[in-house]
Order: C-alpha cells, then structure tokens, then sequence
C-alpha cells in the first residue's frame, strides 16, 4: 500500500493531474478538465478518434477509409463466428441480455464473488465454456480477436458505463491507475508520459493521443487488416519503452483496462476502428 | 533513362580504385559509429524522436517533444550541465519524458560522450 500510495503521490507531482485520495469520478473529471484546457476545441464524442483529432488531413483520410473499410472480409468472419451455433446448438447471443447488443460498455466491471475485474473478453470465454466449448487464448487474433471486432460492434454508439462500487472494485481500480502513471521499462516511461504529459505533440512522426477515449474503440485493425485488442496495444505500448510486457488477461492488465475505460465513461463507443 | 557516358565512365573509375587499392579493404570493415550517428539511431540516442536539430539537414523530423536542439554553447556554456541533461534528465526535472540514456544503461558512456561531442556543436 505505501509503494501504492508513493506512485500515486509522483504522479500528481508529475502531471498534477491526479491526486492521490481522488475518487474514480474526481480522476475523470480532473483528467477531462486538463485535456479540455490543452484542447479547448476538441469535442468531448470526437476523443474516440484519438491523435486523429490532431491532424485535420488524416482525420478526413480516416473518414474516407471508413466508407469502404479495408478490413471487410476480416469483420465478417467475426460475425461468422458470432452466428455459428456451438456443437450444443445454442450461439453466443444466448449468453448476454438482449443477444450482446449495447453491452460492452458495461465491461470490464468488478465482480464480487469472483473478487476480481471481469473483462468482455473472458465473458465470451465464460460463455464458451459453460456451452461445452475451450477458451479462447485472449492473444489469439484470429479468435478473440475477430470475434469480438464483430460482436463489440453490436454495442456501437452505447455510452461508456464503467462503475467502480465498494472497497475491492475501487482497489482494482487504484492498482490499474497506479499502473498507469507509473515509470517503466529501461526508457522510463509511464503511459501518462506520452498520453497526458505530452499529448498533442509529436513523437518523430506521430501525434500522441489522449488516454480519454482509448477505450473506447476496441478492437482495432491496424494497417489495413491487422485486428488488434487493447490488450495487444498495451503490450506494444510497453515493448517500446522497453519494458516486459505482461500477459494477455492477466489481472495486471485487466486492472490497468479497468481504469483506462472509466475515464472514457459517457462516451459513445464505437468498433472497429482503421488506425494506421 | 540514358546514362551520360561521363557518369559511367566516373563509376568505372571509382570501382577501379575501390577494388585495387587496399582502401577497399578498410572500408570492408562497418566504420565505428560518430557522434551524429549514435544520435539518429532509434536503438541508440534515438534523439530526433524528441528533439528537431535545425542546423542540421539530415535530420529529417517532425517531433515537438523537447526544445529543439540548437546553439548550444550559447544555452549550455557548461558542457557538464549538457551531459548530465542526457545521463539523467530526471535528476533535473524529475517530471522529464527524456530517458536517463546513462543511469538506465541506454548508451555507454562512451556513446554519452561521442553524442554530447556532436550535440554541443549544434
Ligand atoms: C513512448 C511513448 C508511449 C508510451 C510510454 C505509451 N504509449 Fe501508447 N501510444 C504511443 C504512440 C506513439 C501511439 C500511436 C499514436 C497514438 O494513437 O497515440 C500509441 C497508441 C496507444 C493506443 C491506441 C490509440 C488509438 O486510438 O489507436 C493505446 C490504447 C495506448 N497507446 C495505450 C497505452 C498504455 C496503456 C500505455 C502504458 C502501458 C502506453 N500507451 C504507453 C506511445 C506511447
Ligand atoms: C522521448 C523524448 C526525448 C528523447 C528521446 C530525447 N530527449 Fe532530450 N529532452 C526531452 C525533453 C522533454 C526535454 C525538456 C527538458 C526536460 O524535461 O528534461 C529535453 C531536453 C534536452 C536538452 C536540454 C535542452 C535545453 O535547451 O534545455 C538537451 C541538451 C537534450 N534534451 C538532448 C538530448 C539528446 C542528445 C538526446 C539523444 C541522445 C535526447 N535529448 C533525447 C525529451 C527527449
């Protein structure tokens, strides 16, 4: 708790952003006030579009590629796989209320009995399970990957609603946060480093984009038909600061995520995205 | 496109002497990297994802992050203070986003020493 309690208190010295008693709405708040006074005229449903926002010729580019994404012929193998019975003949959309649709905004949330953060990805696999069928492994693209590229898209345009109740969600939640302000890797990066220190400038060639937002378009396909989860960007993120990545799932990052998709709260979700 | 014949005949000189001579030999052998080198490698100082170096044509960047890289006898009359600024920038602002290139072992010092060569002459 105090090696906890020390992160926190760098932190808010690094980028007085946060503090160290705040609830999880005051952190929200706090971070949108200081994204709001570096940006004054970036709207609050356009942070879903990340560095984007930053550059008007790629943000219209985007745009464009959305019309007639190149990732296709990948999205719809996810919604095969969504609509394939399972061998007992039930399908995924028998496990979640309303089919899956205006879901994945609820996730990752805390579960008290489990005592630990649930994400959207283990819920598949939980389904999975309970129909009789293996797990998925969270890193496999071609599974996990495609298939929630599909079945997340059915919560398009639902607001974010992450809610951290009682004392064991908000310490998953302090652990997730703690996580991401603090230092690591041989270069010494926080993830608040590059998305609230240095937000909006650029790193050789590239915009820095608000952690505001980041949660909110998952999974992505990068270059074209690359599906990528937010799990496998963080892990990408963490390699270049030189730093070991930790497992897909793990409860490191499930924490992490758990914070990382709060402060995105209220805003409209929207999935998949094209990112270079 | 036709190759001029002068052009031609200037590559044939060149790889005339480059084979013949002992030269060739020499330049077989990758040069030790300098100062300017060790900067633009992403694997090493990595400096232009940070910093623009106006005076310098070949470094090709757009980064913001840190002050642009630019009269530096003027701005660091104490060569010290620059080496330090690159061994550990957090010993100076410990908000920095510039690596600790010596403290966490990202270039030896005799890298450090080579790139501070090449960045005072900025
Ligand atoms: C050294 C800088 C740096 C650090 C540290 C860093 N990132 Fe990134 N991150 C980037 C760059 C560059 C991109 C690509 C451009 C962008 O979208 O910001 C990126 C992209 C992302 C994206 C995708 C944004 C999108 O809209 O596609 C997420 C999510 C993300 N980072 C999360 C994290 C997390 C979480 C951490 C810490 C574990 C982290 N990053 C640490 C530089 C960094
Ligand atoms: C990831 C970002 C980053 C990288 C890489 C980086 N720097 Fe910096 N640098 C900064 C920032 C930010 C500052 C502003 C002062 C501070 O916060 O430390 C800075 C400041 C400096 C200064 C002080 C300039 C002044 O006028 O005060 C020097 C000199 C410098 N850097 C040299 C280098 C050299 C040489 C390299 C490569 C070996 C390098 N930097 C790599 C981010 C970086």
């Amino acid at each position: 708790m105090k090696k906890l309690l020390t992160a926190f208190l760098g932190a808010s010295l690094l980028f007085g952003a946060v503090a160290a008693n705040a609830t999880p709405e005051q952190d929200r708040q706090q971070l949108l006030e200081y994204y709001k006074h570096k940006f004054p005229n970036l709207k609050f449903d356009d942070y879903v579009h990340g560095a984007l926002n930053f550059n008007p010729d790629a943000l219209s580019q985007y745009f464009s590629i959305m019309e007639f994404p190149p990732y296709d012929s990948q999205f719809d193998k996810g919604r095969k796989m969504w609509e394939t019975p399972f061998k007992n003949g039930k399908k995924y959309a028998d496990c979640f209320p309303d089919g899956g649709k205006n879901l994945a905004g609820h996730y990752p949330y805390f579960d008290e009995k489990l005592s630990k953060v649930v994400t959207y990805e283990m819920a598949i696999n939980s389904c999975r399970k309970a129909n009789g069928e293996d797990e998925f492994e969270y890193k496999d693209m071609k599974t996990m990957g495609l298939l929630t590229a599909y079945s997340r898209s059915l919560s398009d345009g639902m607001k974010m609603s992450i809610k951290v109740n009682g004392p064991k969600a908000t310490e998953a939640y302090e652990k997730g946060k703690a996580f991401f302000y603090q230092r690591r890797g041989q270069l010494n990066f926080a993830c608040a480093t590059c998305h609230v220190q240095q937000v909006g400038n650029i790193i050789r060639t590239e915009y820095l984009s608000p952690a505001l937002g980041h949660a909110a378009h998952w999974p992505e396909f990068r270059a074209g038909e690359k599906v990528t989860t937010l799990q496998t960007r963080y892990s990408q993120c963490i390699k270049n600061v030189r730093a070991k990545p930790f497992n897909q799932g793990s409860e490191e990052y499930n924490d992490l995520e758990y914070f990382h998709s709060y402060i995105s709260n209220g805003l409209p979700m929207q999935t998949p995205v094209f990112r270079k | 496109m036709r190759k001029s014949p002068q052009l031609m005949l200037a590559a044939g000189l060149i790889g005339l002497v480059l084979t013949t001579s002992s030269f060739a030999e020499e330049k077989a052998k990758p040069a030790e990297p300098n100062g300017q080198d060790l900067a633009f490698n992403n694997k090493k100082g990595n400096c232009l994802a940070c910093h623009l170096m106006p005076g310098v044509p070949a470094a090709v960047t757009s980064a913001t992050i840190g002050p642009p890289l630019v009269a530096m006898k003027a701005r660091f009359p104490d060569k010290a203070k620059l080496r330090d600024q690159v061994w550990d920038a957090t010993k100076i602002n410990s908000a920095s986003a510039m690596p600790p290139f010596g403290k966490h072992h990202i270039l030896t010092d005799k890298e450090i020493d080579l790139i501070v060569d090449f960045v005072y002459g900025l």
